[in-house]
Order: C-alpha cells, then sequence, then structure tokens
C-alpha cells in the first residue's frame, strides 16, 4: 500500500512528489503512453470509465479534487425508479476502483494544465495540501475520533456535523482522512495538535505544502459532474437559505438515508420534530431563463416523485405536496413510477410554481397557484424542500478552457456533434461523459461513461496503429 | 483437518448494528465449532475493514472467512478478493447475509435479530468448512462481433468496433441499414441535417474493411455461448445482382405492382421492385417476393403448365441482365464472441386509435410520416402537404402522447423523445408555411436535456406554436376538414380545432418480431417486449445473457443521442471483453457424478441457459461450464443425485438448514 | 327457442309500441321473448348516483329473479336497462366485497350468472346476421340510415365489452342485413345529452343539433337508435334546433325495432309511428320501403 509512484515524462527540475497513491499500482508508468488514460472526476460516471478501461488493459489515472472517490451518488439515499439503495450500488464499484491493478486513484488533485498532443498529453496536476501523509496513514480512523473542533459537514450537505480532521464518508476510498485548515484549531490558532498526538504513525503533517507532478497520458475522459445551484443566495423567494426547515433536495437525500445525520429519519433540522407536512417544489432555478436558468434539470421530477415515496414509507400519515410545472418522467419504467407515486402513495401533485414561502410560527407558508384550478392556494408546512437546478461544478469552465472544449453559456460542455458524436469534443482524445455534458440520470451518466471508454480505446489503438505502421 | 475459521462482523454504520447487538454475535461466534478468531467493524467494506479481514487471514493462518454484512450481491467479490490478495483461495470465503436477511427485517427486535445473527454466522461456518478451493476456469474467445439491427445505434456500435480493430457482422432485416433515422429529416434540437450525417456514417459503414453487412437478414439460430457464439443468419433474396445493376431504373418503370411504400410510409406507392430509399445506399433496386406477381401467380401458373404467365417485365426489362427472380434465400453462418442487439422500434399503429380516425382518415398521419414530408427527397420533396388533396394545410394539430401514457388502454410507459421531434416537427411547419398555424396538444412536455428546454420556449416565443395541455378526445373528418376535439385543462375549457392535417406522436414500442427473436437470443424481456438490461444504473447494456448487449431503442424508448452513447457503450464493454486472449468464469457450477447419472436428460430440459448437453458417447448429461451460471435447477430436478453445484452441495444446504432451524427454535 | 325478457318500463309504456315491434319480429326470426315475472324498474341510475350500492339492489333483484326463474340470459332492448344490468352483473361477477354487500342487503344468493344481452346482441351473437338477413322479406334498399349507438351500449367498454366503444360496427352490420345502407358520421357514438334534458335544455339541445347535422352532412335519409330516450330527445329537440338555427332541416329518427319489423314485413300501421315528432313515413314511402 501507498507505494510512491515515479512518474515520467516530467520537466526538468520539477519536483517529483506523488504523495496520493492508493493500492498497488506500480504498472502505470510501465505501460507506453498509448495505453494510459486520464479520467477527470471520480463519481459514477468515471469510475465506470475507469473500470471499463482497467478491465480493457488500459492504465487509467482517475483524479478527483475531493479527497475520496464516489460523487454525487455516493449522497443519494436511494435511487429510482427501483429504490435500490444509492450506497449499496455503488460502493463495491468504488471499492473496485480503489483496488483495481490498473486504476489508479488521485485525489485531492486538479488539473493544472494541458500539454502535448492527442495520443500523447502531458497534464500538470496539482496535489492540495491534505496535511496527512497519505504514505504513512493507515486509515485507521484514530484522529477523527479524537478531534476536538466539530463543525458542519460537506459530505452531509450542512445537515450533520463532523470534525476537522475528516473523511467524506465512513466508506471512503481511499479511506485516509484529510484536514480541513479553516476548523483546525492547531492550524487556526496555533494550539491542539490532538491528531497529530494520537497518530500511532506518525502520518499527520501539519506543514504540508502543496505540490504539483506532471502525468503523460494518451487519451483523457472528463466527467467532472455537476453542482447544486446557489439557490440560498439567488432565490429570496425561497427563503433565501435563511427560512429554517427549507432544503435542497441533495440534502434531503441525506436525511433519506440510514446512514445520514438523522439515521434516516425525516426530522426538522430547526428543532428536530418529525415532518408531517412536507412540500416539495420543482424547478427552482430550473425552466426560468428570465432570471435563473433557462434548462431543464432533467432528474428533478424523478428525485422529486423517489423523495415524496420515501417520505411516506417512513412517515405514513404525513402528506405530501408537489409543485410542478410539467412531469417529467422519460425514462425506462419512470412513468409508471410516477403513476404509482399518486395513485397508491396519494401524493398531492399541484401543477404550477410556488411563489413564495415564509415563516410563521412553527410553520412555513408556501404560497402558489394551482394552474388547473386557476386557484392560488397556501400551504402550512413542516418543511420544504427545494429540488433546485442542477448547474456545473465549479471551475468547469476553466478546466474547459485548459483542455480546449468548448462551453455553452451554462458552462456545460459542448461535445462535436450532439446527434453522432455525443461524446468527442473539438480536441482528438479527450471526450466527455456525465453531467458535465449536460444534466442526466444515473443510467445515462453510466451508459456515457461506457461509450468514453469505448471512444478512448478505439482512439488509442488507432493511435498504436499509426505508430505500427510508421515503423 | 479441521480448517481455522475466521469470523468477521460488519455494523454496516446504523444498518446492522442497530438491531443486531454486533458484540454478541462476536462473541457467539467464538463459542462456533473451528473459529479461531472474531470480530466486528463499523464498515468491513471500507479500506482498514479489509485490511483487518488481510492481516488476519494472514496471521492467524486462516482457510476459511465467513463475513456477516450486506448481501452476497454487494461485497462478496470485494472480499473473495482481498483474501485472495494475500494468498488465499477467494472461494473459501463466504458472505452470510445479517443485513437484508436479518437486521433490515427485525428492525424492532434486537434479540431476535442477534440470535437470527449468529445462526446465519453458524451455518455459513458450515458451509465454509466443506466449501473446497477452486480456481477459475476459462472459456475460449472468438474476437469477431455480430450487430443485430442496422439503423444508427448497431451502425455507430460497428463501427467503433471495426475501428479498435475487431471484425463486425451487421444483420439488418430491411432492404439496406440506416434504420428510422433515414426517415427523419432534422434533428432536435440545432436542426442538423440528418441525411448528411447518417450518409456519412453509411459510407463509413460500406467502406470499413472489418464490417460486413447483411441485409434482407434475420438471424435464424442462435448456438454457443459467451465468447463463442455461432449465429446463423437467414437472407431473403433481393433478386437484383449489385455487381450488374446499374440503378437505370428501368425496371421500376415496367413493375406493374403498385402498393403502399412502407419507408415513406404510405405516403407514396412503390412497385414490387423499388428503391428502399433514397439515401445513396439504397440505389439498388430490390424486389419484394410478397409483392412480385411473378411469385404470387405461382400456383395458378404451375398448374396451367406455362412459365409464360408469370410475370417477368422487370427481367424483360433490365439491360443488364441483373434480375434473376431464381435466385434462393441464403445461409450464412458467423463465428462471434458478442453480440450487439440493436434492434430498434417501431411505431405504434394508428389504427389502434379509433378515436382519430383509426388510419382511416387520410390526413390523420403519424409522426415519421409528417418527417417523410419535410424530406426534400421524400415523397412531396421536402414540402408539407395534405396526403388527401396536395393543398397545403394551413392549421396543423400535432396530438403527443398517442398510445403513451395510457396505462388503461394503450401503453404505460412514455415514449421520451415525442415531445421534442413534435416541437422540431411544429417549428420546421411553422417555417415553410408562414400563416399556417401549429396547434401542439401535450400533457406534459418533456424537454429535459441540455438546450431543449430553450428549443420548446422558443418554438412558443418565437414561432407562434400554439401549445394546449390537454388530452385529445376524438378527431373526426367532416366536410373536407379535420375537427379535432380537446379541451385545455389550464383554462378549464372544452375547444374544437379545425384543422387541415393532424400529426399523431404515436408510440413507440418493440420491432415486431422481438418475443422470437429475444427467445433465440435467450434474452429477457420486459412486459412491454422491450430487451431488459441486467441493472438498470450498473449495467444499463449489458442483457441477461452473457456477450450479449442492448443498445438502443430496443431497450427502451429513447433519441438519437441517448441511442448512440448507448450504442458506444455496448463498444466499450466489448472492447473491454475482448482485451483479455481467454474469458474467465466463475467455478462455481454444477458437476455431474458420472458413476450416478443414467442419462435420462431431465436436467437437459430443466436448464434455463442451455448448459446441460447429453454426451452422445457416454450418455451421461454434461456441463457447459461457459455457460452454467450455477443456479442449481438441475441439482434440484435430478432424480438420481447425480448432479451437485460445486461448493453449494445439498449436504452443505441441510447443514445450513439445520444450524437455522435449531436456532430457530431457541428464539 | 325462448329467451327471457326484460322490457323496461319505457318501453312498456309510453314506448309500448317499439316494444311490441321487437316481440313481433322475435317470432318472425324463430325466437320468442318470454317476459320475466314479477319485474320492477332497473333503476336507471347505476352511471349517475354516488351510492355504490343501494343502486344495484333493484337490478340484482331483476337478475336473481331470472336465475331464480330458470334462466341463464336475460335479453333486453332498451340501452339504459342493458347498460344499468350488465354492469350490475360485472360487479357481481367480478367484486366480491360490493357483491356480497348487495346480495346480503336483499337477501338473495346471486353470483352474477345471468349473462345480459341486448336485442342487438342477441341477432348478431345467437341468432346471426346472416340467418337475419336471408329472413328479411322487404330490404331496405336504398335507405341511408346513421346507426347511433349513443353512449350506454357501448361504454363503459370494460365492463359491456359489446363492441369497440369508439369504431363500434355491429349497428351498421345490422342495417346492411336489412339491406339497408349504413353510412359512416363521426358523431356515432356521442352523448345525445338526454340526461340533462331536465336540468339543462340547452346542453340537450346543442348535442342533439351536432349529431344530426353531422348524419345529415354525411348523407343519411334517418338516424336510428338502440335507445328509446335516445329516439325521444334527437326527435323531439328538432323544433327547437329549429328555433335558434333557422337553417337546420329535419331528419326522422326512428327505433331500431321498428326498421327491422318493416324489412320483416310487418305493418307499418302497429308500429308507433304515429308517436314519432319527424313523420319517417313520407320518407319511407319515397324510397319504397312501404307501400
Amino acid at each position: 500500500m501507498g507505494e510512491l509512484v515515479e512518474l515520467t515524462g516530467l520537466k526538468d527540475g520539477e519536483p517529483v512528489t506523488c504523495v496520493a497513491v492508493f493500492g498497488d499500482h506500480s504498472d502505470f508508468e510501465n505501460v507506453p503512453v498509448d495505453r494510459r488514460v486520464m479520467v477527470i472526476g471520480a463519481g459514477i460516471t468515471g469510475i465506470t470509465s475507469a473500470i471499463d478501461l482497467g478491465n480493457a488493459g488500459y492504465q487509467v489515472m482517475m483524479v478527483d479534487r475531493l479527497p475520496s472517490v464516489g460523487g454525487r451518488m455516493l449522497q443519494l439515499s436511494e435511487t429510482f425508479p427501483t429504490l435500490d439503495c444509492a450506497q449499496c450500488t455503488l460502493t463495491p464499484r468504488t471499492v473496485e476502483s480503489g483496488q483495481h491493478p490498473n486504476v489508479l486513484l488521485k485525489t485531492s488533485c486538479e488539473i493544472e494544465e494541458l500539454k502535448g498532443e492527442p495520443g500523447d498529453y502531458t497534464v500538470r496536476l496539482r496535489q492540495k495540501v491534505t496535511y496527512v501523509d497519505w504514505n504513512k496513514c493507515t486509515g485507521c480512523g484514530t484522529c477523527i475520533q479524537k478531534c476536538p473542533s466539530k463543525g458542519i459537514a460537506l459530505f452531509e450537505r450542512d445537515a450533520g456535523r463532523m470534525t476537522a480532521i475528516y473523511t467524506l464518508s465512513p466508506q471512503a476510498v481511499p479511506n485516509k482522512p484529510v484536514i480541513d485548515p479553516d476548523r483546525c484549531r492547531f492550524l487556526t490558532r496555533g494550539k491542539c495538535g490532538v491528531c497529530a498526538k494520537a497518530c500511532p504513525v506518525d502520518a499527520i503533517d501539519y506543514k504540508q505544502e502543496e505540490s504539483f507532478f506532471e502525468a503523460q497520458v494518451g487519451a483523457i475522459i472528463v466527467a467532472t459532474g455537476f453542482d447544486i445551484y446557489d439557490w440560498k443566495n439567488k432565490m429570496p423567494e425561497y427563503g433565501g437559505g435563511k427560512v429554517p426547515d427549507v432544503i435542497d433536495g441533495l440534502t434531503f437525500e441525506r436525511y433519506l438515508s440510514a446512514s445520514g445525520p438523522t439515521a434516516g429519519e425525516i426530522v426538522r433540522p430547526s428543532d428536530g420534530k418529525l415532518v408531517k407536512d412536507i412540500v416539495f417544489i420543482q424547478c427552482v432555478g430550473s425552466r426560468n431563463p428570465e432570471f435563473h436558468k433557462a434548462y431543464c434539470s432533467r432528474v428533478c421530477c424523478m428525485y422529486t416523485a423517489k423523495h415524496a415515496r420515501l417520505y411516506k414509507h417512513k412517515v405514513h400519515d404525513g402528506q405530501v405536496y408537489i409543485f410542478y410545472i410539467d412531469i417529467r418522467s422519460t425514462g425506462k419504467g419512470y412513468e409508471q413510477f410516477i403513476q404509482q407515486s399518486v395513485s397508491e402513495e396519494e401524493i398531492i401533485y399541484i401543477r404550477g410554481r410556488a411563489a413564495k414561502l415564509y415563516r410563521d410560527g412553527e410553520k412555513i407558508i408556501v404560497n402558489g397557484a394551482d394552474t388547473l384550478t386557476g386557484k392560488n392556494i397556501e400551504i402550512a408546512a413542516d418543511m420544504v424542500v427545494l429540488a433546485a437546478a442542477m448547474v456545473p461544478n465549479e471551475g468547469a469552465r476553466e478546466l474547459a478552457d485548459m483542455l480546449g472544449i468548448n462551453c455553452n453559456d451554462d458552462g456545460f460542455f459542448v461535445e462535436d456533434n450532439y446527434k453522432l458524436s455525443p461524446i468527442e469534443t473539438g480536441q482528438q482524445g479527450i471526450y466527455l461523459a456525465g453531467c458535465c455534458q449536460g444534466i442526466k440520470d444515473i443510467a445515462d451518466s453510466a451508459a456515457q461513461g461506457s461509450a468514453a471508454s469505448s471512444k478512448a480505446q478505439v482512439f488509442l489503438s488507432s493511435v498504436r496503429r499509426q505508430k505500427q505502421e510508421a515503423v | 483437518m479441521e480448517k481455522k475459521l475466521g469470523v468477521f462482523v460488519c455494523w454496516c454504520g446504523s444498518n446492522i448494528a442497530g438491531s443486531v447487538d454486533v458484540d454478541k454475535a462476536v462473541e457467539e461466534a467464538k463459542k462456533l465449532d473451528g473459529v479461531v478468531h472474531a470480530e466486528n467493524y463499523m464498515y468491513m467494506c471500507s479500506d482498514p475493514g479489509q485490511q483487518l479481514v488481510k492481516d488476519t487471514i494472514a496471521e492467524k493462518g486462516l482457510d476459511g472467512v465467513v463475513v456477516a454484512c450486506c448481501s452476497p450481491r454487494m461485497h462478496e467479490n470485494t472480499f473473495r478478493k482481498a483474501a485472495g490478495s494475500v494468498g488465499m483461495n477467494s472461494y473459501l470465503v463466504e458472505i452470510a447475509n445479517i443485513r437484508e436477511q436479518c437486521s433490515w427485517v427485525h428492525q424492532n427486535n434486537k434479540p431476535v435479530a442477534t440470535a437470527k445473527a449468529v445462526s446465519i454466522i453458524e451455518g455459513t461456518l458450515d458451509k465454509v468448512k466443506e466449501n473446497l478451493p477452486l480456481e477459475t476456469i476459462t472459456i475460449d474467445l472468438t474476437k469477431r462481433v455480430c450487430v443485430v439491427g442496422g439503423g444508427i445505434a448497431g451502425i455507430m456500435s460497428a463501427l467503433d468496433l471495426a475501428n479498435a480493430d475487431y471484425d463486425v457482422a451487421i444483420i439488418e432485416r430491411d432492404p439496406a441499414i440506416g434504420g428510422h433515422m433515414a426517415q427523419i429529416s432534422q434533428t432536435f434540437p440545432y436542426f442538423h441535417n440528418i441525411p448528411e450525417l447518417l450518409q456519412k456514417k453509411i459510407d463509413e459503414v460500406n467502406a470499413h474493411s472489418r464490417i460486413k453487412v447483411y441485409v434482407n437478414s434475420e438471424v435464424e439460430v442462435l448456438d454457443g455461448y459467451v465468447g463463442n457464439f455461432n449465429v446463423t443468419i437467414k437472407t431473403r433474396p433481393a433478386f437484383v445482382d449489385p455487381a450488374k445493376c446499374t440503378a437505370c431504373g428501368k425496371c421500376l418503370e415496367v413493375c406493374p405492382v403498385s402498393v403502399a411504400d412502407e419507408f415513406n410510409r404510405g405516403l407514396s406507392q412503390r412497385g414490387a421492385i423499388f428503391r428502399y430509399n433514397q439515401m445513396e445506399n439504397a440505389r439498388i433496386p430490390v424486389l419484394e417476393q410478397s409483392d412480385c406477381l411473378h411469385f404470387v401467380d405461382v400456383e395458378d401458373a404451375e398448374m396451367d403448365a406455362g412459365a409464360s404467365v408469370r410475370c417477368q417485365a422487370c427481367v424483360e426489362a433490365c439491360p443488364e441482365d441483373a434480375i434473376d427472380l431464381g435466385t434462393i434465400r441464403k445461409l450464412n453462418e458467423e463465428f462471434v464472441g458478442a453480440i450487439v442487439m440493436a434492434t430498434g422500434y417501431d411505431l405504434y399503429s394508428p389504427a389502434k386509435m379509433p378515436e382519430y380516425g383509426a388510419g382511416k382518415i387520410p390526413d390523420v398521419i403519424d409522426a415519421l410520416a409528417f418527417e417523410r414530408l419535410l424530406d426534400p427527397t421524400g415523397p412531396t420533396k421536402g414540402q408539407v402537404l395534405r396526403p388527401s388533396d396536395g393543398q397545403v394545410p394551413k392549421k396543423v394539430v400535432f396530438i403527443q402522447c398517442v398510445g403513451s401514457r395510457d396505462p388503461e388502454r394503450h401503453k404505460a410507459y412514455c415514449s421520451r423523445a415525442c415531445c421534442m421531434y413534435t416541437a422540431k416537427q411544429a417549428r420546421l411547419y411553422r417555417q415553410q408555411v408562414e400563416d399556417g398555424t401549429a396547434y401542439v396538444s401535450y400533457m406534459d412536455i418533456r424537454s429535459d436535456s441540455r438546450d431543449f428546454e430553450e428549443f420548446v420556449q422558443k418554438g412558443m416565443e418565437e414561432e407562434n406554436l400554439v401549445y394546449i395541455r390537454g388530452r385529445v378526445a376524438k378527431v373526426i373528418q367532416e366536410n373536407g376538414f379535420l375537427r379535432v376535439f380537446t379541451s385545455d385543462t389550464l383554462s378549464s375549457r372544452q375547444l374544437e380545432i379545425e384543422a387541415d392535417l393532424v400529426v399523431l406522436a404515436m408510440a413507440m414500442e418493440p420491432k415486431t418480431g422481438i418475443r422470437d427473436l429475444a427467445k433465440k437470443m435467450n434474452v429477457t424481456i420486459d412486459g412491454d417486449a422491450f430487451l431488459s438490461e441486467t441493472h438498470i444504473k450498473l449495467y444499463p447494456v449489458e442483457s441477461s445473457t452473457k456477450g450479449v448487449y442492448l443498445a438502443g431503442c430496443g431497450q427502451s424508448p429513447k433519441d438519437i443521442t441517448d441511442t448512440v452513447s448507448q450504442a458506444l457503450a455496448t463498444a466499450g464493454k466489448i472492447q473491454t471483453m475482448f482485451s483479455n486472449e481467454t474469458l474467465i468464469a466463475d467455478p462455481l457450477i454444477a458437476e455431474v457424478f458420472s458413476d450416478v447419472c443414467s442419462g435420462c436428460g431431465i436436467c437437459i430440459d430443466i436448464c434455463p441457459y442451455g448448459a446441460r448437453l447429453m454426451n452422445d458417447f457416454t450418455r451421461i448429461s454434461d456441463v457447459n461450464q461457459a455457460v452454467c451460471q450455477g443456479c442449481g435447477a438441475c441439482m434440484a430436478a435430478c432424480p438420481n443425485k447425480a448432479c451437485e453445484l460445486i461448493n453449494s452441495t445439498s449436504r452443505q444446504f441441510v447443514r445450513m438448514i439445520g444450524d437455522f432451524a435449531g436456532k430457530a427454535e431457541a428464539v | 327457442m325462448k329467451y327471457p325478457y326484460f322490457p323496461g318500463c319505457t318501453l312498456y309504456t309510453k314506448a309500448k309500441k317499439l316494444d311490441d315491434a321487437g316481440r313481433e319480429c322475435s317470432l318472425k326470426l324463430g325466437f320468442e321473448l318470454d317476459e320475466l315475472k314479477d319485474w320492477t324498474c332497473c333503476g336507471a341510475t347505476f352511471p349517475l348516483v354516488n351510492d355504490q350500492h343501494i343502486t344495484m339492489s333493484g337490478p340484482t333483484r331483476i337478475l336473481a329473479d331470472t336465475k331464480d326463474q330458470g334462466n341463464d340470459k336475460l335479453v333486453t332492448l332498451c340501452s339504459v336497462c342493458f347498460n344499468v344490468l350488465k354492469r350490475t352483473n360485472h360487479v357481481m361477477l367480478n367484486d366480491e366485497e360490493r357483491r356480497s354487500k348487495v346480495t346480503d342487503f336483499i337477501e338473495r344468493d346471486y353470483h352474477g350468472e345471468v349473462e345480459v344481452l341486448h336485442y342487438l346482441q342477441l341477432l348478431r351473437d345467437e341468432i346471426g346476421f346472416d340467418v337475419l338477413k336471408e329472413k328479411v322479406v322487404k330490404p331496405l334498399e336504398g335507405l341511408k340510415v346513421a346507426c347511433y349507438y349513443g353512449c350506454l351500449l357501448l361504454r363503459p367498454v370494460k365492463e359491456i365489452g359489446l363492441d369497440s366503444m369508439e369504431d363500434p360496427t355491429i349497428f351498421e352490420d345490422f342495417i346492411r342485413a336489412l339491406g339497408g345502407e349504413p353510412i359512416e358520421f363521426p358523431y356515432k357514438v356521442e352523448c345525445c345529452g338526454a340526461f340533462q334534458a331536465v336540468h339543462s335544455m340547452d346542453t340537450a339541445t346543442r348535442c342533439s343539433r351536432e349529431i344530426l347535422n353531422s348524419a345529415k352532412n354525411c348523407g343519411a335519409d334517418l338516424v336510428i337508435t338502440t335507445c328509446p330516450l335516445c329516439q325521444f330527445n334527437l326527435d323531439d329537440r328538432q323544433p327547437e334546433i329549429q328555433k335558434s338555427d333557422p337553417g337546420f332541416s329535419s331528419i326522422p329518427v326512428v327505433y331500431f325495432t321498428q326498421l327491422l319489423a318493416l324489412a320483416l314485413d310487418l305493418s307499418a300501421e302497429e308500429l308507433g309511428f304515429e308517436r314519432n315528432l319527424i313523420d319517417p313515413l313520407p320518407l319511407l314511402k319515397e324510397k319504397g320501403v312501404i307501400a
């Protein structure tokens, strides 16, 4: 474990450091460049690409800026339309990506620069500071247990608390902690050092500095995924994040999750009371060309229906209201899923936008219109869940510039031809997959992940053929 | 010699530890026969958890491990790999499922859950005690692919595979590849020219030395198994020799037959010998036997004993002597390692919608017919004209969800692409007929991909498409125009629209004959006859049969982009599979005790995978190791107990059941 | 051959002649309608009220009587009676809970054993339209007939199952067997609004106008119905329609047993044409159907 890997293709004088190595991956530099692929983004899409390519005998470097792989899917509770547990579906694959002899995980890393040409790219990466020497760390978790500094948890979408030294989730791959410098008592106030004292292998390094390294690869798959629209700052009509018990869909996933901060109980963040009346508002920031995003975020209709059903499974006498504009259930079995939600789970769908919401004592008052009856309606709710628009991940545009990929106005990556080359970019050897190209669900993302692996293989085999012919 | 066994109990956070007392479980496990080590951990599947297992195996020299955690479907592989990495035979690791089958179902009763967990662990330990160390099975691999269906899914999959240097055979039922995409004029949301895009890909296919195309062909028989399929292909005769034919078109002029042209959705007529479509690759005419008078008359002709009564018009007209009506169907065989099912869709028949005229009103057409009207090479040269009288329709009503989203009478599912192609068709119509009005009747507008929403919005705002939310009740023809009865559910009013043309966005359904084909290919289908994938999220392009992959609308309705993504994904999966020289299979399969087997053959009939075959020489029933999935059906059916599943023998199971039953009584 | 027969209130009183015609025709065709003993009104309310059970007690009693009198079939002429009895029987067959509630209440033992048949269905399935065709004495040659089904004969299709609810053909096939010429018109399965006649005469008038206009536009000489209520409504609304729409020209509306009787050469004088508001006799004479 944790063997130091030397990378080829470095410029003279560059520091040769590579700390975030996981598993036994001594082969990366032993194969020719036309057998190496970089996957940027380690969500379900990237993992699918990486495992496919790894199984095909390619050496894959999978890069993610977070400390562990799994992406957004790991935050989900269950998935539509089968209501399978998301973690249970995904963790075998995260574990596989971590154990795969042909997949090299580079977490806490960001892309700095791209050089070279198709078939022989050189990517310069920045290894972010983790304050933990992962070569020494065994992932025992003692530091996390001992850390006295508690704060809101990123992975739990602010719904839970975590320590200043943390892993994103208990099943993190790699299972190595990092320190949040903004909350660490030692790093902010110079006093504490509890984790360093607790660490049995002396892996804590408060003086660690960021480092850079280069990787030479034949092809690159970009799967940088999505983020949630900043509704807290941009949508005062829905409380702007200041009305308690108004949360977004991804946060609600954490409430639903058996391993989430409430162990799956649907209680109000403000007072811990069981939620009896719940309002879901769809298209929050989506389909709103004037003020927010013009596009549809594609998956919200389905995950909201799923939220509603999972909520009903937990709170049998609870009442669910869903504000929608159009119900978009286009995938396999999706329409039937919605039908069942309406007919069997007694979920009330209201066609119309919610105009605003405000706090009134214990309750949140949601004002909206029912466009089918032409009436204004008002609902007093215990909790409001916003299906906020999905946007490209932060920094996507900068990455696109670096890689020479076109972006549209919303920051989504634009493919070569929407119909027949949905994976290819203007750059040969650089491919797109998943939500960075346009919002899509897990099934479509995974399919694109495999499609990208095909494109990379076809491209690299043509590179090899050309080389052979040249010889 | 007794095995040294280790037990590892996972908390799975609170999933297991919430209802099973994991400390007690460990304590009890330690008392069990053969157990030399037992402990618990919060997430055994996590990296430190696995390390724990590995270290203990090495330290204590374990030769059997039970991990008590979630379903073996989740992490069996994880722990087998972990054990394998420290030199233990992976098949000596077993999962005791104490989550799905224990903690989740006894959430409010900790003593019961704990006792049950212990008995599950005990039973699993007894299984491990008799497990044999096994080695994986290797299977030969033919690195060639057969793609069933030459639509865009088949084309894209074949091209990627061929470009990766694998031989590909495309089997297409129609006379030319291109599929439904060849019928469509432009794309949404960017109005790209489809014939141009498609022609490029078709040319690439035709020029590719590694791709062989069988048109007019269907799969007759499929034999074999992953890595070693034998596909028998039946090719209907086209009667025209492409080597001689100059595509002069003389035969087309003389054919006395006139039938509705399927490619143009009945908007034009064709002869029995005809050009299948206007694409370059369909330049050579084909002759449809079932329409041709030469063949229709054949019985009468034989009775008259005079061959001259048979129609020979095309043969006589051909200056190149390229038509041979004596051509017979051909059978070919392809040996391949993998198969892509890209069988596509048909539109649900308007004849099933009596409320919209049951296909009898000429000016009520389906959406593909409207595409033919938009095609510059189509029957109207791209002009939108009414089929009944050739006039330019001034009012067109587009009806969405026709047959879709109607669980009571038609299809429960949404056909996914209709909202967008309808918006595209309405916009193209408005761009062509400036003073025309386009109404779109919809239930929900499903414009759910990048730039789709904007595309529909633009249609409404700039091209004045009139969107009406409601389901059309009825379309009738009266006094030369159509009357469309609908309601606007947003204003709760009933509406009646007088229209010149009505376009039905019919539901997409699997191709006719898919049930038979699926049976031949041993691929499962769902209630609507769509091909079933193994796992909608993790294995969206893998079918129920190893080595057979799914792409496109045969799996479920989708647009071209998603179809292409899926097609490329199948190519990716197959390249991955072909990257090795042989395939590796799990050895957990059936075995036959030759001294007990009487050769009765019951197992052969019962095997759902076709893995059991009678050995003609020994007269006992063999197991095809590559095909057997270890389901155990033969083991249960064998009257002589000549059949056992390796590492899941009846002896092991009887012991396990004894353990479970004993404990259950104690509770 | 005898078929147990349920005439229903309308055909037994106001429209007695239409009922007579049906019975007379049956004799000509070689079967007999044997009136059920002690029958009562079917209630005619199945589709209209919210009470799921009490409205079924009447029709269930009728069906139970039918069974107890030793029959397994029951024929009706009126579409409303047919609809009520057929749907009640559907509940008796398929909904154990509702069945037992109703039969417990009326203290009868009934499990849906009786098959409810409409007279047209009897002709099609038991007698056969080909047999009917042979028995026709005076074919309705040249008579263009708009076959109006209305709503109750066919819907709801899952419970009635007589024919397609959108594109039925039984009535047209019947007219063809009589030698007449059925015309296709798009309003043949629309509601005539008869049920609204008390509550909203305007609705009934509007619905009737659309149906009659559509039939005339498609070339019909007359309209026939399977339901006495539709017949009355379509016939009786015509002066009202004319008031609001002076261009409207009237069209005779007759009951199907009346035409059947004519084709079987029964006397026109016995068929109650004097009760038709728009007198069909001039037309029938003109077409040579009657002398």
